[in-house]
């Protein structure tokens, strides 16, 4: 019987840490934007955070765009094949890129190229008491710290979904239009028939709601990582909120995709 | 050692990123920055069901315009569409705007015919002459029961 009771108390407070972060992760967004507001405005530091968030990831997101699009490209021409339909490769490779393989793609790349250096650099900031030390000089680590990162991230994010969507149609092209012999004309005019600008906001609004999801998450779990159970354990503490951080901005990126499809 | 740019990286990130969106924008989803030159008319039509805001305008094939607008006008139970008809392209009074469909299962478009009065229709003018969209199942619907009354 005590057994049954430890379990749902175990349970009690598994629910209630996950709400704990949940609220952390909401109130560090208001701060951030708080101080954003307020003076001095500085930008290189944004700058600074774009280099390592986007510029960085360019050519891994490049590569898993032409990957993608390749991918596509030949998945779609084995169905469409069997109808007759190979015209509408184009439209189908350009709909399912622009609205949903783009921006859930290149947000999961850069949750594990960037989120998770973003996790450690913070844990380990926050274990070695360097975020104590900036709070004694009365620099605000959110402002300091935080803040450049999810800007440098609400900007990034849409800027690489665009290069995964523009790279992943040539993907898509090298393989029905070169190896297939889909006609050119074809692909590109049955793409630009299909795609409307309605879909193009789409992706653009779900990477930029990806952007500030990633970075945000990254961030807490980084900088709140002494509030966690794991956080008194050191090394492994650091360890432990890096998978943590992973692991849950990929699904708020998967769930929140799903949450605006069904809204739009 | 060479000390990389970080600023000139960047940039360089941004303006990629931002050809690419532009190129997304205004070559495949055609949003375009500013609207192209023509002049409005307005259709009534029975049923426009299928049609859609955005939707083409042909003439003899060709593409010369873009349907604005669908309403519901209260008063007569019928549909009004506004039509954006390309500048340099000219209407006749007597023009015929009606509802087809591209292929057996395709998009709805709207088609013009030419007509044969000298006056041309201006910027806010009315197309007349309309037919309306013809359904698949009535036509299948009204062929199947026209074949059983002729037996009778």
């Amino acid at each position: 019987m005590s057994s049954i009771a430890k379990h749902l108390e175990d349970l009690g407070t598994y629910c209630l840490t996950a709400l704990e972060q949940t609220g952390r992760t909401f109130n560090m967004l208001l701060q951030v934007i708080w101080e954003l507001l307020k003076p001095p405005y500085r930008l290189y530091p944004i700058v600074r955070q774009m280099y390592f968030i986007g510029a960085r990831s360019l050519i891994l997101i490049v590569v898993s765009g032409i990957t993608i699009g390749m991918v596509l490209g030949l998945q779609f021409y084995n169905i469409l094949q069997r109808f007759g339909s190979v015209e509408l490769l184009g439209a189908g490779v350009a709909l399912g890129v622009i609205r949903e393989l783009g921006p859930v793609m290149t947000a999961l790349m850069v949750v594990g190229r960037a989120g998770s250096s973003i996790t450690a650099e913070l844990g380990i900031m926050r274990i070695t008491e360097q975020v104590d030390a900036l709070e004694c000089m009365a620099i605000s680590p959110d402002k300091f710290l935080i803040a450049p990162k999810v800007v440098a991230g609400l900007l990034s994010v849409p800027l690489l979904t665009m290069v995964f969507d523009f790279v992943a149609l040539f993907g898509g092209y090298f393989v029905g239009v070169k190896m297939f012999g889909v006609a050119e004309g074809s692909y590109w005019n049955g793409m630009v028939d299909a795609v409307h600008w309605a879909d193009v906001r789409l992706g653009l609004e779900k990477s930029f709601v990806f952007g500030v999801l990633v970075t945000l998450i990254c961030c807490s779990r980084g900088f709140y990582m002494h509030l966690t159970k794991a956080g008194s354990q050191g090394a492994e503490g650091v360890s432990s909120a890096t998978t943590d951080a992973v692991v849950l901005s990929s699904i708020a990126v998967l769930f929140s995709d799903f949450l605006i499809g069904a809204l739009a | 050692m060479k000390k990389i740019n970080v600023q000139l990286i960047t940039g360089v990130f941004v303006v990629l990123g931002i050809a690419a969106f532009a190129y997304q924008a205004v070559n495949i989803g055609g949003a375009s920055i500013r609207e192209t030159p023509g002049y409005t008319l307005f259709a009534k039509f029975d049923s426009v069901s299928g049609l859609r805001t955005g939707g083409i305008i042909e003439a003899a094939g060709v593409r010369v315009g873009t349907i604005t607008g669908i309403k519901f006008d209260p008063e007569n139970y019928k549909a009004i569409v506004s039509l954006r008809i390309n500048q340099g392209v000219t209407v006749q009074q007597d023009a015929i705007a009606s509802v087809r469909t591209q292929g057996i299962i395709g998009e709805k478009y709207i088609k013009l015919s030419a007509g044969g009065f000298p006056e041309q229709l201006k910027d806010g003018m009315e197309i007349t002459e309309t037919e309306s969209a013809v359904s698949l199942e009535e036509l299948v619907s009204k062929y199947i029961f026209d074949g059983s009354n002729s037996k009778k």
